[in-house]
């Protein structure tokens, strides 16, 4: 089985390009992926004091296109599509008819002045060809929805990446803010900007043509200031931040409002309703979940992972651990997962089991570092 | 004194009736940065090839398995307050635990430095 698997798995333009820094690479969303080069810890600080370059080719990079394409979106995403401008950048989920996360997904305006209504949409890696599928399915025929499959996706992410891109790309670094998207052209293709990303630093999504993958990441890595970083820095940054993973975090069993993500559903959309599963969630914004997603710390030094199963004061089961790790910046474990809402606020005492082993943990607002996102009106 | 080593990338140095256990340079490579490690108390019975102690690395969680019988004698203090000395010398100030050997017979079934490092460059 294992085999089978082996030989199933599919190689990413940057794939070659890893290998020679050193980088170990593993199965992962179905590729070949740099799990780590130097070490996940020096990786993760690397790109907390400085500038990280992430592979995120895995992802799938879709491009929809068509008459009211913003409107048909909005009966499947509970995100306001419609009111965003072009260049603007948002951050949605994947909705099931029940309300469930099909999954989560970065949505950009990308409709040229006077053109075709035109929206940029990246999906996790793992989930791609079931939401094509899903998207085929449930929007109107008159709207096309293109796999760019032929570009590759880079992420730039750090307090340094600014800096790297405005030194390459001048102007592009000032133009956008959190949440912005551009594209310029560069060596005869054009190279699509967003200035956002999973690691709570400031930071750029770059898509690029595959045939010009490897030409951008050198170009990258020659500053001084940039590294190749591994995923599994890629998992303790977003994990620091506060941000779910999906198949981990969030499911088809989760809401937005359990997964304790509100502010993706506008006053608009949550007055007026009409998306996938819009009944429950709008009574449960109403009535409030019967679980929520927390995060915890967690006494000494030992991680509780996923699986670990949350404990109240009697001892009786009242959620599960759906991340956890150790957190580079604060030498502590941490994680996330599900209780019950009455368990959920601050400072409440939880217990954590994990292989048998008791461990003592506290509810803990999220995020555990905070955000450095590049917002308009700062410096 | 001598040294052996188990597939399980468990090392084991006897010296008299008392033998100290670690894991090798190729285990604490394949694990990363080590976050936390906890050795068994003194006066544990510990039967070879069951849990002994546990080691994590940012990524994941691995059990560390007694290479022979015996009782541990002593825990080394150092690794739980600087788990990072396992990757940084695993073999040395990286140690685990010490054990009196109920029956070092048990040992011969082990392979020596030379059979496991020829072992592992297999892998």
């Amino acid at each position: 089985m294992a085999d089978t698997l082996e030989l199933e798995l599919g190689s990413l333009p940057l794939d070659g390009w890893h290998r020679a820094r050193g980088g170990r690479m593993v199965p992962f969303a179905g590729y070949h992926m740099p799990v780590q080069y130097e070490g996940i810890i020096a990786e993760h600080r690397w790109t907390r004091q400085h500038a990280g370059l992430f592979d995120v080719s895995h992802m799938g990079q879709l491009m929809l296109r068509g008459p009211q394409v913003a409107e048909a979106l909005e009966t499947l995403l509970p995100g306001d599509i419609t009111g965003l401008q072009p260049g603007r950048i948002r951050y949605s989920m994947l909705l099931n008819e029940t309300g469930g996360i099909i999954d989560d997904l970065m949505v950009t305006n990308v409709t040229p002045t006077g053109g075709e209504p035109t929206y940029y949409m990246v999906v996790n890696g793992a989930t791609k060809a079931g939401d094509i599928a899903d998207l085929r399915r449930r929007l109107p025929a008159e709207i096309t929805i293109e796999h760019l499959d032929d570009r590759a996706l880079l992420a730039l992410q750090g307090p340094e990446a600014a800096a790297v891109v405005e030194a390459i790309w001048p102007g592009v670094g000032d133009e956008l803010s959190f949440m912005q998207g551009t594209s310029r052209d560069w060596e005869g293709v054009a190279v699509g900007f967003g200035r956002s990303g999973y690691t709570g630093e400031d930071g750029y999504e770059l898509s690029v043509p595959n045939s010009h993958a490897e030409k951008l990441a050198d170009l990258l890595v020659s500053d001084e200031r940039v590294r190749p970083i591994g995923l599994g820095a890629r998992d303790s940054l977003r994990l620091e931040a506060g941000l779910p993973l999906y198949g981990h975090d969030l499911d088809e069993q989760t809401t937005p409002v359990s997964a304790d993500l509100l502010f993706a559903i506008n006053k608009r959309r949550r007055a007026d309703g009409g998306f996938a599963g819009s009944d429950r969630i709008l009574a449960e914004i109403e009535q409030g979940p019967v679980a929520r997603r927390i995060g915890f710390t967690v006494e000494g030094r030992q991680p509780v992972r996923e699986g670990g199963r949350i404990l109240d004061a009697e001892g009786n089961e009242v959620g599960r651990v759906t991340s956890g790790g150790f957190s580079p910046s604060l030498e502590a474990p941490i994680g996330m997962g599900y209780v019950a809402t009455t368990l959920g606020a601050p400072g409440t005492a939880l217990t954590l089991e994990q292989r048998g082993k008791l461990f003592r943990a506290t509810v803990t607002p999220m995020p555990f570092v905070p955000h450095r996102y590049h917002r308009k009106g700062k410096a | 004194m001598s040294l052996h080593f188990t597939k399980e990338h468990e090392w084991i140095r006897v010296e008299g009736d008392t033998a100290t256990v670690g894991i090798t340079d190729h285990a604490q490579h394949q694990l990363g940065d080590i976050v936390f490690a906890e050795a068994p108390e003194a006066g544990k019975q510990l039967a070879k090839g069951g849990d002994a102690a546990v080691v994590e690395s940012v990524k994941a969680a691995s059990d560390v398995y007694a290479p022979a019988s015996g009782e541990v004698v002593e825990a080394n203090p150092a690794i739980a307050d600087d788990p990072s000395i396992i990757n940084s010398d695993p073999e040395g100030e990286g140690w685990f635990f010490k054990l009196r050997l109920s029956d070092p017979s048990e040992l011969d079934a082990l392979m020596d430095e030379a059979a496991y490092r020829d072992w592992v460059a297999t892998l």
